[in-house]
Formats: C-alpha cells, structure tokens, sequence
C-alpha cells in the first residue's frame, strides 16, 4: 500500500496523470518525492485517478476489486482540504497583482502589472518573487494550463477584447477592474491543488525573461500537446453519466441566472444614474427657492444641502456596484463558460473510449481481456471523471464563498448609502423645528 | 395640511366642526341635458356642544360637487378682493409622475380631492373675515337653493372684469411698493414652486425605476435557487426580501403624493395672492385716473375763469376762428366744471380712502398668511423629511434582512 501512495504522489508532481506506464519508473528515480503542504491536497485531490492507476498495475487478471477503500480515504482528504481552503493558514503560495503600469513603446501602448509571490514550498528556489506581466503573458499562462492540465478546470481570465471606443484601455477604472480580476485569476491558480504545481505556473511567477522561455517551451511541449488530442466529432457519446450531464445541465442554468443578474445590476445601475440626474436638479430647486423666502430661507437650504448629500451617497453606491459587483459577477459567467469546456472534453474522451470499445468487440467476441490501449484509455476516461467531479466541488465551494460574500457585499452597500441618507435626512429635522419658538 | 390657528377667536370652527367625509361617483344630466359623469362630496357638519351639556349633537350632512366648490370661490374672491383666498385643489391632477392616473375619476386622485376639499372648507372656516360670510355658511347647512341664493347676491356684477383680462397693462404712476414686491414674489412662488412639482415628479418616476427593477432580483434569485443546494434557501428567501423592496415604493410615492398637494396648495396660494396685488394696482389706477381728471378739469376751468389759453389746445383755436363766447355761455361753463370738479373731489376723497382701507385689510390678511404659510410649509418640509427617514429606515431593514439571508448562503 505504501508504495502504492508514493507513486501516486509522483505521478501528479510529474503534472501529468494519465501517464501510467511511467509509474514503476518515476517510483524508483524519482524516490525522494518531497512532502511538501500540498502533499494531502494533491494526495486527495488524486486518490480517484490513483485507484484506476492502482487496478491496472496490480490486477491485471481484471478481479474485481473492493471500491470502498480508497473512495472513502478519498472524501476524507477532501475534507480535510476543505478545511485548509477555510483557514487559509496552510496556504504555502501567495500571489498578489497590483501596480499597473503604462507602457509606450513605439509599436504599441500596453500595460503591465507588477506579480509578487511568497511561498515556502520547496519547488521554487527563493522564498519571494516580484516580476512583470502583461495581459498577454497571462493569456499565454492559461493557454499553457489548458493544454497540460485538460482534466482540470482553469479559471476565467477577464474578456480580452473590449469595445473600442466605448471603453478606454488606459482609464484608471478599466485598469482597476482588470488587475483585480488577474488577480484572483492567479489567487485561484496558486489555490488549486493541482494547477498550482503546474511548471508553467511555476515559470509564469519566476521567470525574469517569459519570452524567452515561451519561445522554447513551443518545440518542447509539442510533444505534449499530442496527448491532448481527441477525436472531434465523429464519435457521437452514446450516453453521458447522469451526474454530468446534471452538471452540464447546471452549468447551463447558472450561466443563464448570473447573465440575468448583470443584466439587471447594469439596469439597476442605469436607473440610479438617471435618478441621480433628476435628484441633482431637484437638491438646488430648494435652494432657489429658499432666496425667496425669509423665515423658512434656512430649512429649505437645509433640505438642499440634504439632498446633495443623499446624491454623493448614491454616486458611491452605483460606482462601488459598478466596479465590485458586475466584474465578479462576469468572472463567474466566464468560470462556468471553462467549466463546460472541461465537461466538453470530458466527453469526447468518452466518446474516444466507446469507440475503441465498440472496436474491440466487433473483432473478437471471445477473447477474455481487452487490449492495454483500451484499458488505458478506459483509465483516462476514469481519472478525468475524477479530476472533473472534484474541481466542480471545489468550485462549488469557492462559488458559494464568493457569492455570499458578494451579495452581503452589495446588501451592505445598500445599508451604507441609506444610512448616509438616513443621516442626512434626520440631520436637518432641527432645523425645522427650532425656528417657530425663536420667532 | 391644516392646522387651526392658535389665535382664532371667534371663527366658525369653535362652533362647528366640518368635515368633507364621503365621495361618491353621479351620473345626470348638465344644462344642455347631456349625460355626465362627476364625483359628489359629502360634507358633514356638527355643531361643537358647550363642554356643559356633554351630548353629542347630530350631525348634518349634504351633498356638494366640485363645481359648487368653485362657484363658492369665486363669490369669495370677488366679494373679499383684500383677502387671500384659499384655493381649491386641482382640478385635474397635474405634476404626476407616470404611474399616477391622470384620470379625473381614479379613486386616489378623488380621495386626494376629497382631503383638498375639506382642506379649503377649513382653511375658510377658521378665516377670521371669510367664516363669518352668509353665503359660506349655507353652503355648508342648506342643500337646496345655495345656488340661487349665491347668484341673488349679483357678485358677478361687482366682478371686475378687468382683473382677469388685463393684468399687466395699468400702468401705475405710484404704485405701493409693498405691493410691487409681494407681486414679484407671488410670481417667483409661483415658477419655484411649480419647478420643484416638476423635478419631483420625474424623481418620483426614477425611484420607482430603481426600485422596481430591484424586483427582477426576487425572480431570477427564485429560479437560481432551485438549482442550488447550500445556497439555495439564502437565495430564495433574500429574493423574497427583493419582492418587499421592489414593492415598498408603491407606498412610499403614494404618501409622498400628499407632500406634493400640500405644496400644490401653494402653488395655487400664489395666484391667489397675486389677485390680491392686482386688485390694488387697479384700485391704485383708478384712484390716479381719478386724479388726472380732476387736475384737467381743474385747469379748464381755470383757462375759462381768466380767459388765457395756457397751452395750445383745440379749444384755444375754436374760440379764435368763431370768436369769443358769450359771458353767459362761459358762465355756464363754469359752473357744470365747478360742479364737476366737486363731485371729482368727493370721490378721490372716498377713492383715497377706499384704497387706504383696502391697504390696510389687505396687509393684515397677508400678514396672516405669511404666518400661515411658514409655519404649514415647515410642517410639510418635516413631515417631507421624516417620509425620507422612513424610507431610509425600511431600505435598511429590508437590505440588513437580505444580508442576513445571504449570510447563511
């Protein structure tokens, strides 16, 4: 069993689990595996994909096999790595995006933004890291996650293209809105359990010089890339599992909800934007008014001066909604578009299974075990569902967490803008009561 | 909106109490018996006990229409030209935000009629000079005949026609600068405060956009929840706090309507203060033509008496081309102007002195109704604002509700 669980290990730090056969080897050269945090995280996180690892080297003959074991150690460790997500204190990857610059050159203008990481974990050589990135380069970095890690869900980076002409590239909000958004781009990576082990990561953080290291890693992960492919089209799926097609379905209805709610936060934003016109017409009217007048000159100042306070109260509630609340809400439409993809691909290595299967059958009816190339594809079919089920999981939960805190977010910016009317409103009240026993 | 004032001594509502208690919708026939719909008034009055006797006594009721509420206006304005008359609400709604209905027969517009309505009936009765007409007094006790007995008192001869037709062509030599004034501020009253009915109207009209588009959360947060499964009660009853939002607002514009009339009261105050100030400035023209007359006389008669012809005149020429008048004839003459210039004299005696009297009702009247009107126009601005405090406090509520919903999500 022991040895067992330290292939295992080796077989996700190597950033690719699918490739089986490596495994006796990897055991022996790769011997001082280091256990690093994310040990129980990546132990967890693999237990589904190991299992199948673990039929295929050691039951041949295909006996049966008890399941309950390692299923059960599994949702153990995933608990365990809930907690950690919780706490957060054994995080040992810290990445931040923050100082944008302006670039100009004499081709282009661009922007970069400053990467800080810490960490403790031993797969880099300093403790701390400070380099320049642009959009570009994180582009390139999700490419790269899409293509090494198929199995895994790879977060959304904000919409890279924007309407000229309707939206300034440089604007100091664009640019804000953006780096945000990269920012927890790269705060979810460095939270996966795989993707953070990633090289391209790994590099994407470290590298003084990306383009030199994009411009070598293009023949060397051609390779790589090859066992990426499927079979597009051809194939149709003869029947999708129930719990993803519930997922695909899912997935379908969320991303439909969350396009409605920033339909209607962009309205609701729309209207508070006409209401603060009317409402600054309305604030001064008083105050003409109160020229006119001698004895109620000062209340209806007062109330004036009210209303203009109630309008800044207003502007920063649909600035704070503008800039905090619809760009999370675009991330997750965006999150879930990446979550369909996976499902997607999911789905033509199925299909790329079945086949072969349906192959096989049509040749040799008798023959008691099926070929390695079909089991192995059986395996990737297997460990994909697993890697699957289990980034929707913690994407579930990272849902749940961000939508709660977004929409106390938004309930408690509503609270603050109608206490500062409330203030406001009762501030003036002695103000029109005073005056009559004065008189 | 109203408030009796403290110092009324012996106003009709110590006497009386009134109410305009009922509306009700009438169909019948008009002068060219055509068929017409209108909305009938039940006004209710009852005598107030001295505190002795301690029995109630019985209450009288009639049936009034607002056409009837204008005639008795009308009677006012023209019978008491120094008093600011209390003006009736509008007749068709004006200044309403979208969702209001600008229909005459909508039920809230005729119950906003109806507080208008007894709000005028009040603002007379607690008038010191208005509340002790004849007229007013029957049109709240005697149902059959007001009508006549209105038209009997032949107001609408003493109504000056040239008050309504030609406001600012009199040009007044002298005019009372108290009077210039207030007519300048009526007018600015006037074109404020119709601004403000304006911009509130279109704010009335957004917040009910923001508030009610806040309602499409409650839907879409149903339908998200049910494919949720921790979050899905969170979402399900903080989109119910959605709904409560959406619709709070009907409420909150429904009573802010009241604050728009009770400034509508004085958007029509404006006028009648303005009618007031022009009353004057005619009475101020008469008085001056009256003068100017009587100076011209005066100078006739004087050419007459020495015979030189000071300036050059029609006259001057007639009497050199058909030679001089007879001494008789000239006596004569004399004699009508001398008598002209008498009666010219009493009257900008009695001219003079009606003026004098009217400044002076008049200035106290709107020195009443300044007092009144700052005082009702703080009362408005306070209850504005506790409207807003309220509404403040319930968005509160209704947000810190939601929190908590999402807070267990």
């Amino acid at each position: 069993m022991v040895v067992v669980v330290v292939a295992v290990i080796t077989i996700t730090s190597s950033g690719d689990v699918m490739v089986v056969d490596r495994l006796v080897e990897e055991t022996t050269s790769d011997g001082e595996t280091s256990l690093g945090r994310g040990f129980l995280q990546r132990l967890s996180y693999s237990l589904g994909s190991c299992f199948f690892a673990f039929q295929d080297l050691s039951l041949p003959n295909g006996t049966p096999v008890d399941t309950s074991s390692p299923a059960s150690s599994s949702s153990l460790l995933n608990r365990l790595q809930l907690d950690d997500d919780l706490d957060g204190e054994t995080r040992d990857l810290f990445v931040t995006v923050d100082d944008p610059k302006k670039h100009v050159c004499t081709m282009e203008t661009y922007i970069t933004y400053r990467v800080t990481t810490k960490t403790t974990r031993a797969e880099f050589d300093l403790p701390e890291y400070s380099v320049r990135r642009r959009y570009q380069d994180f582009d390139w970095l999700r490419n790269k996650l899409e293509e090494s890690q198929p199995t895994h869900l790879i977060p959304p980076l904000p919409e890279k293209f924007v309407m000229k002409g309707v939206v300034d590239r440089f604007s100091e909000e664009f640019v804000e809105t953006r780096r945000k958004a990269l920012d927890k781009f790269l705060k979810r990576i460095a939270d996966h359990p795989v993707l953070s082990f990633n090289e391209h990561f790994n590099v994407f953080l470290t590298a003084k010089d990306l383009n030199a290291y994009k411009k070598q890693g293009m023949a060397l992960l051609s390779k790589m890339g090859e066992s990426v492919k499927y079979v597009t089209g051809g194939y149709k799926l003869r029947s999708r599992p129930l719990e993803f097609a519930a997922m695909g379905e899912y997935l379908d209805i969320f991303a439909l909800k969350l396009g409605t709610i920033d339909r209607i936060a962009q309205r609701i934003i729309k209207e508070q934007l006409e209401y603060l016109v009317e409402l600054r017409e309305y604030g001064p009217v008083y105050s003409t008014w109160g020229g006119l007048e001698v004895e109620l000159g000062e209340p209806l100042e007062g109330v004036s001066a009210c209303i203009g306070n109630c309008c800044t109260a207003l502007e920063e509630l649909s600035e704070d909604m503008t800039e905090d609340f619809l760009p999370v809400l675009r991330e997750y439409i965006l999150y879930s578009e990446s979550m369909k993809n996976v499902l997607k691909k999911r789905d033509q290595v199925q299909a790329e299974y079945e086949a072969k299967l349906e192959a096989v059958a049509l040749k040799k009816e008798d023959r008691p075990k099926v070929p390695t190339d079909v089991e192995k594809c059986q395996d990737r079919v297997e460990c994909f569902n697993a890697d699957l089920k289990a980034d929707m999981e913690r994407w579930q939960n990272s849902k749940r967490q961000d939508f709660r805190q977004l929409l106390m977010g938004m309930a408690d910016k509503n609270i603050q803008y109608y206490e500062k009317c409330l203030t406001a409103w009762e501030s003036i009240i002695p103000l029109l009561q005073d005056k009559p026993e004065t008189k | 909106m109203f408030r009796s004032e403290d110092n009324m001594e012996d106003c009709l509502l110590k006497k009386i109490e009134i109410s305009v208690s009922e509306a009700e919708k009438r169909t019948g026939r008009n002068a060219v018996n055509m068929q017409e719909t209108y909305t009938a008034y039940l006004i209710e009055t009852r005598a107030v006990e001295s505190q002795t006797e301690g029995q109630c006594s019985p209450v009288d009721s009639l049936w009034r229409r607002y056409s009837e509420f204008e005639l008795l206006r009308n009677y006012l304005l023209v019978t008491f030209p120094h008093i600011v008359v209390p003006p009736l609400p509008e007749k068709r709604a004006e200044f309403v935000w979208h969702k209001l209905s600008a229909d005459n027969m909508d039920p809230d517009f005729v119950e906003r009629r109806r507080i208008g309505l007894e709000n005028f009936l009040l603002r007379v009765a607690s008038h010191p000079i208005l509340c002790q007409d004849k007229i007013f007094y029957s049109f709240l006790t005697q149902e059959g005949g007001w009508k006549e007995m209105v038209n009997e008192t032949g107001f609408q001869l003493k109504a000056d026609s040239r008050l309504k037709a030609l406001s600012a062509t009199f040009r007044v030599k002298n005019p009372d600068k108290r009077f210039t004034e207030l007519k300048h501020y009526s007018d600015e009253l006037q074109s404020v405060i119709s601004h403000l009915l304006r911009v509130r109207a279109r704010v009335a009209d957004r917040l009910y956009g923001v508030y009610k588009v806040h309602g499409n959360y409650g839907r879409v947060f149903s339908e998200w929840s049910a494919i949720e499964k921790e979050m899905g009660d969170g979402l399900q009853s903080a989109g119910h706090h959605m709904d409560v939002y959406s619709s709070s607002i009907d409420d909150i514009l429904e009573e802010e309507e009241h604050y728009a009339d009770q400034l509508k009261e004085y958007l029509f105050y404006a006028e009648a203060l303005r009618a007031v100030c022009r009353k004057h400035e005619l009475m101020q023209y008469d008085l001056e033509m009256a003068a100017q007359d009587l100076t011209s006389k005066k100078q006739q008669c004087e050419e007459l008496a020495t015979g030189t012809v000071r300036t050059f005149s029609l006259k001057g020429m007639t009497s050199k081309l058909f030679g001089q008048e007879t001494p008789e004839q000239r006596e004569a003459k004399i004699k009508v102007l001398e008598e002209q210039i008498h009666e010219g004299e009493e009257q900008l005696k009695s001219k003079n002195l009606e003026g004098r009297d009217f400044v002076k009702t008049a200035w106290a009247d709107i020195e009443r109704f300044k007092e009144q009107k700052n005082r009702d126009l703080k009362e408005a601005l306070i209850s504005y604002a506790v409207m807003q405090i309220s509404m403040c406090k319930k968005g509160i509520q209704v947000w810190t509700n939601a929190k908590e919903c999402f807070s267990k999500m």
